[in-house]
């Protein structure tokens, strides 16, 4: 057969579909996933994504804790979000479709594996009868299709024992999806081919259980119909589909490259940043050093020190790492050295859920250490952006010698996109300038260096490198008298320098750009402020409102500290600002303390990102005056 | 470091204007001491040299010295300085801690280096006590000490640095104490010239907290009766007539022996290059602390590639192999797509 076999009946054709493979923890679905996400990408849908799985690497098999999910929307226009709601869930075994069904409206498609609803595997579940039978599942259209013995079936061709090919049950629901949607299966097969090369009979049961998911669809007569999702008409370009975390660590490498420096990756594996550590330990032919260090001290602590020897020094984690790093962060706050520090936030506090999305790490990232330490804060706001943002960081560490924070969280790093790629030659320079030679002179008259003299404009000081004849000086923790940088516990001193360091800071606020407002009709009287990986959701729900004749203007931040400097006088046009957050409400105390302005949280924390349809409600709700103005209904 | 030879310098031009701050008697001036007169020894130039300190008396080192130098935060120092050295191979970087910083809050850096063999040469202050706080045991005092922390005596065993060092499969392991400037200068050369990871424990009297604490080794009149110097490829013989020495027992164990009852040719023969570190583990454990025959000098010199070459390694392999990294490659490496205008 090939992929481009007819179906007996014409394909209905969708504008969007959203589907959700779910399964056990052991059961591929990610894979199955990411396969079904990059054939549509290439395919020319847009689409984004949403994986969700637990943080145990084998949870008990079958139980409500090992369920693991992907959620991926296509569409053939552009779009913001994973979707709200799967139109589509294959569910693996009765724990996959009770730990989902409730996302599932009414009227959706159910694919199910018959085959693991015994009772055993019901009971696990917690089912008390058997969904398939009892009637419970009456507003589905439900298609029970016997997965894990025609897989078998299929794969016995090549000599595959039954155990071994049950587990290719994810490439038959991936062969099945595939036939539904008019997905091509060629790229699917190549990979499979160069992914197994070294175990030829896994890749010969993964095709065959492929092959067999779509012939089964093409020839049961269970489907009523298969469905089109034709090409997004997207901006002209060269696309690629990335995840967060692969855009952040490519952005790192660009940034070395457009910085002229070597890249210094000091890092301790965490959920869920360790994918920029695996990614940027590949590219050592671009210099890149990567430590994996003995803790996230250490690794926040190499690359201080690697940027004290003028490589561009950066330290990836999670919330649990950040606090850790807290200390050395200050440190390099006074020492006024370059670092990066990326924060992929996850619920927390504690160890919280690793491996879900949260962005309550705003206020730590702004006043998480001790003393005066203001840092600068950027956060990605898409999966593609995470690039971008990762450039950004990078740039103002450099230039202001200061460390950043960079903010992401789990939605971002393992969600994924199209991205359509820039043209290198159009990225930013952001080389930076060594001192070389002495900038005072001293009480004898010789020339000295004085590491502490500010540039006027940005109030950065030089950065003097070791190796450096005649520049020898001496950094620390102490506080340092302004300009010689010499120890000093004068009181005038230290409030200077704490003043310094702020303005500093504070100064940055001249150097990016202002925010932009979202507000196509000019007559929004509400504003919704967003930072981070709310905005797809925030700018879907402005979307809906706006097609159903209402007025929203919308503005996301990228700089948390400093804020773009027109966002005072953005805030003051509207009558309600509202601020959607993944945490209890961060974003809106700064800017109410900042702006004195009676902005109104929509907070959620459950470890899932809002859902467009949440956002939409909720502005609803303020927009006709269903919410006061304390945000109370 | 270039391939001409550095300048010719002296102490002084070693020493930074600013007024060093221990107090009067401590062992730390004469460490100080040591080193800046090492320098204008060894072929090495200032603007290539770098202290880097943790928190602590110690770690007040680096602002007098007239180099490159970083005072960092509590036992964070060799953590730092290893995103130092692998990003820059062309220092002489030099970790200065004490018993509290390298011990205690930054036990696990220290082993890490350690372990990983990164090029540092690490001084180890230890004067058995917390000093910068004002008294307090630290993680090498003796069991019982009373301090202002330990009222009744403190109850907690204490490290033994070179052990620990050992453990960790350290390269090089030496100790020498603040009362002999010139065996301070020899093992400070052999570990600056040691590729790779080098840890000097120095026996560092504090004369405000804890005098005297190595003194039934270190000072003069003890030396013989105490002090067993370790000497590459002689014998280990000590005491006042170097009547003394240490033997392997029947079961495999040091002992200190008296040479008259077992003859020179039955005393170990120290081998610092020794691959297997458990005769130089032994020799460490040889005294149960600073109060009875203690061994002083290199315990273990062996050559194990450095972290930094070897990383160094993987990068020019890479770059052979695959040329320098090309950016436009790097982001058109997963399958693309064109969407036409």
């Amino acid at each position: 057969m090939t992929d481009t076999a007819t179906s007996p009946r014409p394909p209905e054709e969708l504008d969007s579909v959203v589907i959700r493979f779910a399964g056990d923890s052991g059961d591929g679905m990610q894979l199955a996933g990411d396969r079904f996400t990059s054939v549509s990408a290439v395919f020319g849908n847009d689409l984004a994504t949403f994986p969700d799985f637990p943080a145990e690497i084998r949870a008990p098999a079958g139980t409500l804790a090992g369920v693991s999910a992907f959620q991926v929307h296509i569409s053939d226009h552009d779009i913001l979000t994973p979707g709200d709601a799967p139109n589509v869930l294959v569910a693996m075994n009765p724990a996959a479709l009770r730990s989902n069904l409730g996302d599932l409206p009414r009227g959706a498609t159910l694919i199910v594996n018959a085959d693991a609803f015994d009772d055993r595997a019901l009971g696990k579940a917690g089912y008390a009868s058997n969904p398939l039978t009892d009637g419970s599942l009456a507003g589905y259209r439900v298609y029970e299709v016997p997965m894990t013995s025609l897989t078998q079936e299929a794969a016995k061709e090549a000599g595959a024992k039954p155990r071994d090919a049950e587990r290719a049950k994810n490439f038959f629901a991936l062969g099945l999806l595939s036939w539904m949607y008019h997905r091509p299966l060629e790229p699917t097969l190549a990979w499979t081919e160069k992914r197994f090369a070294d175990r030829p009979l896994v890749a010969q049961t993964n095709i065959l259980a492929l092959r067999a998911g779509w012939n089964f669809g093409e020839t049961a007569e269970l489907f009523e119909s298969s469905y089109e999702v034709h090409p997004a008409d997207l901006a002209p370009g060269t696309y690629t589909n990335v995840t967060g975390n692969t855009a952040l660590a490519w952005g790192l490498v660009a940034a070395s490259q457009l910085a002229k420096l070597p890249l210094f990756l000091g890092s301790y594996p965490i959920t869920p940043a360790s994918d920029i550590l695996h990614e940027l330990s590949k590219h050592k032919s671009f210099g890149v050093r990567t430590l994996q260090a003995e803790d996230e001290i250490a690794g926040v602590g190499a690359a201080l020190g690697a940027a004290f020897g003028g490589h561009l020094g950066v330290t990836t984690t999670s919330g649990p790492g950040f606090s850790l790093k807290s200390e050395t962060i200050g440190l390099a706050l006074t020492l006024e050295l370059p670092l990066v520090v990326v924060d992929i936030q996850r619920a927390g506090p504690s160890t919280g859920m690793p491996t879900k999305p949260e962005q309550a790490d705003l206020l730590q990232a702004m006043y998480g250490r001790h003393g005066e330490a203001p840092v600068p804060v950027v956060a990605a706001m898409s999966p593609a952006h995470c690039f971008e943002a990762a450039i950004e960081a990078c740039r103002i560490a450099l230039r202001y010698r200061t460390p950043v924070v960079l903010l992401s969280d789990g939605y971002l790093a393992n969600g994924a996109e199209p991205w359509r790629l820039p043209d290198v030659a159009d990225l930013p320079d952001i080389s930076v300038t060594f001192a070389t030679e002495a900038n005072h002179t001293g009480e004898d008259g010789e020339p000295v260096f004085w590491p502490y003299l500010r540039d006027p404009e940005t109030l950065a000081r030089p950065w003097a490198l070791p190796g450096t004849p005649g520049l020898e000086h001496r950094l620390g923790g102490l506080e340092k008298q302004d300009g010689t940088g010499n120890v000093s516990y004068d009181p005038a001193n230290h409030e200077r320098m704490v003043r310094l360091r702020a303005a500093k800071v504070a100064g940055i606020a001249r150097d990016i750009p202002p925010v932009a407002v979202d507000d196509p009709s000019g007559e929004a009287d509400l504003l919704v402020l967003g930072w981070g990986s709310t905005y797809g959701a925030i700018a879907a729900a402005c979307r809906r409102l706006r097609a159903r004749g209402r007025q929203v203007a919308h503005a996301h931040l990228v700089h948390l500290n400093p804020f773009p400097s027109n966002l005072g006088d953005v805030l003051s046009r509207y009558r309600q600002v509202v601020v959607p957050e993944n945490n209890l409400g961060q974003l809106v105390k700064l800017v109410r303390a900042e702006f004195l302005v009676d902005a109104q949280p929509i907070t959620k924390v459950q470890g899932v990102p809002f859902r467009a349809g949440e956002v939409e409600a909720a502005l609803a709700a303020f927009l006709e005056g269903r919410r006061d103005q304390r945000g109370n209904r | 470091m270039s391939d001409t030879l550095a300048p010719a310098t002296t102490r002084k031009d070693w020493t930074s204007d600013q007024e060093v701050r221990w107090c009067p008697g401590c062992g730390d001036y004469s460490i100080l001491a040591a080193v800046q007169m090492l320098l204008p020894e060894l072929d090495v130039r200032r603007e290539s040299t770098v202290f880097i300190s943790g928190i602590g008396c110690a770690a007040r080192f680096p602002y007098y010295m007239r180099t490159y130098g970083m005072h960092s935060i509590h036992g964070r120092a060799p953590a730092i300085a290893t995103g130092l050295a692998l990003a820059r191979p062309d220092l002489d970087v030099w970790v200065i801690s004490g018993d509290g910083d390298a011990l205690s809050i930054g036990g696990n850096h220290l082993i890490h280096a350690l372990r990983r063999n990164v090029n540092l040469t690490i001084l180890l202050f230890n004067n058995q006590i917390y000093g910068l706080t004002k008294g307090q045991y630290s993680p090498t005092s003796e069991v019982g000490k009373v301090t202002k922390s330990t009222p009744f005596g403190s109850l907690d065993a204490p490290f033994n640095p070179v052990s620990l060092a050992l453990g960790a499969n350290a390269s090089f392991v030496a100790r020498t104490h603040d009362m002999d400037r010139k065996h301070m200068m020899e093992t400070f050369r052999r570990a600056h010239d040691h590729r790779g990871s080098a840890l000097v424990e120095i026996y560092q009297n504090c004369n405000v907290f804890n005098d005297g604490a190595f003194e039934q080794i270190t000072a003069k009149e003890a030396r013989p009766r105490n002090l067993i110097p370790l000497v590459h490829g002689q014998p280990i013989r000590f005491g006042i007539e170097r009547e003394k020495g240490v033997m392997l027992d029947g079961q495999g164990r040091a002992r200190i022996v008296d040479v008259a009852d077992v003859g020179e040719e039955a005393l170990l023969v120290h081998d610092e290059r020794r691959e297997d570190p458990s005769l130089a583990f032994m020799l460490s454990r040889l005294a149960e602390g600073p109060y009875s025959p203690t061994p002083i000098g290199v315990f273990r010199a062996v050559e194990r590639p450095d972290y930094g070459s070897l990383m160094d390694e993987q990068l020019a392999g890479a770059q052979d192999r695959q040329g320098p990294g090309d950016l436009r490659a790097l982001l058109h490496s997963s399958p693309t797509w064109e969407v036409s205008a």
